[in-house]
């Protein structure tokens, strides 16, 4: 499965959330593989099944053909369990 | 890693902002003190916040605010300004911000490791208690 983390500029926030998503999949034995992209290329690609980003950037990535999870507190690894559990479990 | 992210005079506690741009500004301010971008990268951090809104805000009270790798960008880093007053961002979930973290990065590798430092830190509620109540920057650099 492929999931990209998507952020504005795609070297900060996105490579955060990619670090913890991939800490969180592998506790729950999903394999997967998780990119941490811009906006400008994510919103080209239409090969992700699923976008992790935050609540002000999903509404920019809307049309995708790919499922949108927002995660607001980044270090949180509850909130990435819970959304990610609930989505791909 | 982490002290050698955070060079010398990248780091400000207790600065007043008077609104978002200015607390961003803030951190640029620390990150071209401690020669790690030119002024210009500070007016492009101002301007993500223009294009893409406070999406930085990325925890309770936390921003990292920055751009992109550009050639206003000398070495990869990071600084951080603590706000004497919050600071609304405009993001719901998180506001208000108490701690700007500036982020640079050379290319989209250098600073990968640095920000899985960054993010153990931050993961940790007593650190970031620390963080938040610091009084001078040897308490802050005691962190790392």
């Amino acid at each position: 499965m492929k999931i990209i983390a998507v952020c504005g500029m795609g070297i900060g926030t996105s490579v955060l959330l990619k670090m913890n998503a991939e800490k969180v999949l592998t506790q729950l034995g999903i394999d997967a593989t998780v990119e941490a992209t811009d906006m400008k290329t994510a919103r080209e690609s239409r090969s992700a099944q699923v976008i992790l980003t935050t609540p002000d950037l999903a509404p920019l990535l809307v049309g995708l053909p790919s499922e949108i999870i927002t995660i607001e507190h980044f270090f949180d690894l509850e909130e990435l369990t819970k959304k990610l559990s609930a989505s791909l479990l | 890693m982490l002290a050698e992210a955070f060079g010398e005079n990248s780091i400000r506690v207790l600065a007043a902002a008077l609104d978002r741009e200015h607390a961003i500004e803030l951190a640029g301010d620390l990150l071209v003190a401690s020669g790690r971008v030119t002024p210009e990268y500070t007016t492009a951090m101002v301007e993500v916040l223009d294009t893409h809104g406070p999406y930085f805000v990325i925890a309770p009270g936390i921003a990292l605010a920055h751009a992109k790798p550009a050639e206003s960008v000398l070495a990869t880093g990071l600084s951080l300004v603590t706000l004497a007053e919050p600071i609304v961002f405009g993001n719901q979930a998180n506001d208000p911000v108490k701690l700007v973290f500036g982020l640079c990065a050379v290319n989209h590798e250098s600073h990968i490791q640095m920000l899985g430092e960054l993010s153990t830190l931050l993961s940790n509620n007593e650190s970031v208690n620390i963080l938040l109540n610091a009084g001078d920057t040897e308490q802050i650099r005691s962190l790392f």
